[in-house]
């Protein structure tokens, strides 16, 4: 830095941002490479809905089974959408 | 049992190929029969940074194609006994690397005796970098302090943990080891450069060395040396302590703090 750069004010700190849009950015591109789905998932999805036909009546594209990563935590969602009640 | 070393980056212009020229040469210092091999086919550099681009006459691919044998194609290295070069084609394309032949070369050094193969990548991950990797026993991962450099070497991580043929046969993984180049102290120590512990921070392996940004690379460049043999050098010693490190020995971080600049560097800027 020379005196100059003193009335021209410091330069600016960036390594700081370069490391937080790196972090954010290689969380989402290591979810997309490391997170296919387990092979579990289809078999599981069949088993339920099975399971569920047996005491209503759902369409099989009423359940929806999702594996979601987050950080080091995994979220195994199960979104069942039920019928209208036929009144 | 020879080891294959691939040193690979994803990005291009970091350091991989003066990396392999140095690492090379260091391991064939130490004594060990060491022969380094350019994959970047049709872009062949290892053989002017080694300083041998005039005694070509047979390539890496036509060893594959077998128009030549291993012996006809190594160049012996002039400045260090046990050390050879295998260059890549100039001419033909990256299609010409197949895995089977690849395979055949790397068993056939193996048979020769080589301590170690050091596999110099293309940049990129086509069929070069792919081919450079797929047998590796250990990686050198090259990454400078910069966006694109690291996230391009994210990707090649997650490329050696899957598309490798230790992680196809699931076999123990390659051995990761991440090397800096291109490190400046200074300007981290102004907030402009990711720092080293940034960087592994964010990639998560090992580190082995830490290259400073050094007008050292250039001149040995120009003259076909690797940058390992310039006496005295932070460049040299730097490289030196990275074969120290991967040959198992402890050393600790030179090169990596920021210099106070003189009174009147501070008064007249650089």
């Amino acid at each position: 830095m020379s005196w100059l750069s003193l009335f021209l004010g410091e330069k600016k700190q960036t390594a700081s941002i370069a490391k937080d849009r790196l972090q954010i950015i290689l969380a989402h591109e290591r979810s997309g490479r490391h997170a296919s789905e387990p092979d579990y998932l289809p078999q599981l999805q069949r088993e339920l809905i099975a399971v569920i036909s047996k005491y209503v009546h759902v369409n099989p594209g009423d359940i929806r089974v999702n594996l979601e990563r987050q950080d080091n935590l995994e979220v195994l969602e199960v979104k069942i959408e039920l019928p209208e009640k036929q009144r | 049992m020879s080891k294959i070393v691939v040193v690979t980056s994803g990005k291009g212009g970091v350091g991989k190929t003066t990396t392999s020229a140095s690492f090379a040469a260091g391991l064939a210092l130490k004594g060990f029969k060491t022969v380094v091999i350019d994959f970047d086919v049709g872009l062949r550099n290892l053989d002017l940074i080694m300083g041998c681009e005039r005694r070509v006459v047979y390539d890496f691919i036509n060893v594959i194609h077998q128009e030549a044998n291993l012996n006809q194609a190594l160049i012996k290295d002039k400045q260090c006994e046990g050390l050879y070069v295998l260059a890549a084609s100039q001419t033909r394309d990256k299609d010409a690397l197949s895995q089977e032949g690849v395979e055949r070369v790397l068993n056939d050094l193996a048979g020769m005796g080589f301590d170690y193969i050091v596999c110099d990548s293309p940049a990129g991950i086509e069929t070069g970098a792919l081919m450079a990797m797929h047998y590796a026993d250990e990686a050198l991962v090259v990454t400078n302090p910069e966006v694109s450099s690291v996230r391009d070497s994210d990707r090649i991580l997650g490329m050696l943990s899957s598309k490798t043929r230790r992680a196809i046969e699931g076999r123990e993984a390659i051995k990761e080891h991440l090397l800096i180049t291109r490190y400046n102290p200074n300007r981290v120590q102004e907030g402009q450069m990711l720092s080293l512990q940034d960087i592994q921070d964010i990639l998560r392996i090992p580190l082995i060395g830490v290259i400073p940004e050094s007008e050292t690379v250039l001149q040995a460049s120009n003259q076909g040396l690797p940058a390992v043999h310039m006496q005295g050098t932070e460049v040299s010693e730097a490289y030196k302590d990275v074969i120290e490190r991967f040959l198992g020995q402890e050393r600790t971080l030179r090169f990596v703090d920021a210099q106070k600049p003189s009174l009147l560097k501070r008064l007249f800027g650089r």
